[in-house]
């Protein structure tokens, strides 16, 4: 979801008027374009998809209900997403789930690359590499491949479910690091954390699959 | 950064994000590019993350459910009467 180059206050302003008109055409698009991202934040509280999908049903329904009293003090995208992990926390209490970030742990301290990829501390070069990683820059055609993606998406699938949400918003999604913190409600330097395993991960994930 | 001169590869895979955010103070900027200079394993690493990013931008958007869709469209249309 890359930003237009209009500027986005007025691109704002003129989806909500659309919307606020009853077009349902700006109306899908919006439920469309904010689907990946609603169901991956509902699912970090949820204990399942089904769940999931009814949260993000259950956020329409209310913005639709409060989209005339929308006063834009936030982004119409951040509104909507309040609303859905209030929504998300509501049903995850009920299921008497824990909610994740309000109990996320300060970094885990595990290494995000193998520490046997370096050498040890009686070694010359100490914390250096023992064999260089791949110059991907060369295996164009092999990163460029559909099968890399699958790759990808199915690393960020196997990922705990904070480092998901943060991944698929960020870099899926292209919300910025300020959006991704007042959604979720964590601190920034979490959030960068949580960014920088689930990156790592993904990378190791790619790593395997294109240095075979 | 360990002794705040120069920085090892293991310590450069740790604050890639940090330096990709813009998080690094000048100093450990600069600490940080001069290891790249002279170092092809870091600037690979660099670039494999660079290259997972632009990789993980590429997976398309999930497909709204036709029963969703249908559900919230209805109550939008309804909305409007």
């Amino acid at each position: 979801m890359a930003e237009a180059t209009v500027d986005p206050a007025a691109a704002e302003a003129a989806l909500l008027e659309r919307l606020r008109a009853g077009d349902e055409a700006a109306f899908e698009g919006l439920v469309a374009g904010l689907y990946g991202t609603m169901l991956t934040v509902a699912r970090t509280y949820v204990k399942d998809r089904a769940v999931a999908e009814e949260v993000v049903q259950e956020t329409w329904l209310g913005v639709i209900n409060g989209l005339d009293r929308f006063e834009g003090r936030s982004s119409l995208k951040t509104w909507i997403l309040s609303i859905l992990v209030n929504q998300a926390k509501t049903r995850g209490t009920r299921e008497a789930r824990t909610v994740p970030f309000a109990s996320l742990a300060p970094a885990d301290d595990a290494p995000t690359v193998d520490p046997e990829r370096f050498r040890g501390p009686h070694e010359q070069y100490t914390g250096g590499w023992r064999a260089f990683p791949a110059n991907w820059k060369a295996a164009d055609e092999l990163v460029q491949d559909r099968e890399t993606i699958r790759v990808a998406m199915r690393a960020i699938a196997d990922l705990p479910l904070t480092q998901q949400t943060v991944i698929r918003m960020r870099d899926v999604e292209g919300y910025s690091a300020e959006e991704v913190c007042a959604t979720l409600d964590v601190s920034e330097a979490n959030q960068r954390v949580l960014l920088h395993r689930a990156r790592s991960r993904v990378r190791s994930a790619l790593e395997r699959h294109i240095d075979g | 950064m360990a002794d705040g001169t120069a920085i090892s590869c293991q310590e450069v895979v740790e604050v890639v994000t940090d330096y990709l955010e813009g998080k690094l103070s000048p100093e450990e900027v600069a600490i940080f590019e001069a290891h790249l200079a002279i170092c092809d394993g870091c600037q690979h690493y660099l670039d494999q993350i660079r290259i997972t990013i632009a990789t993980v931008g590429r997976i398309e958007d999930e497909e709204v459910p036709a029963e969703l869709r249908d559900t919230v469209l209805a109550a939008f249309r309804h909305r409007r009467m």
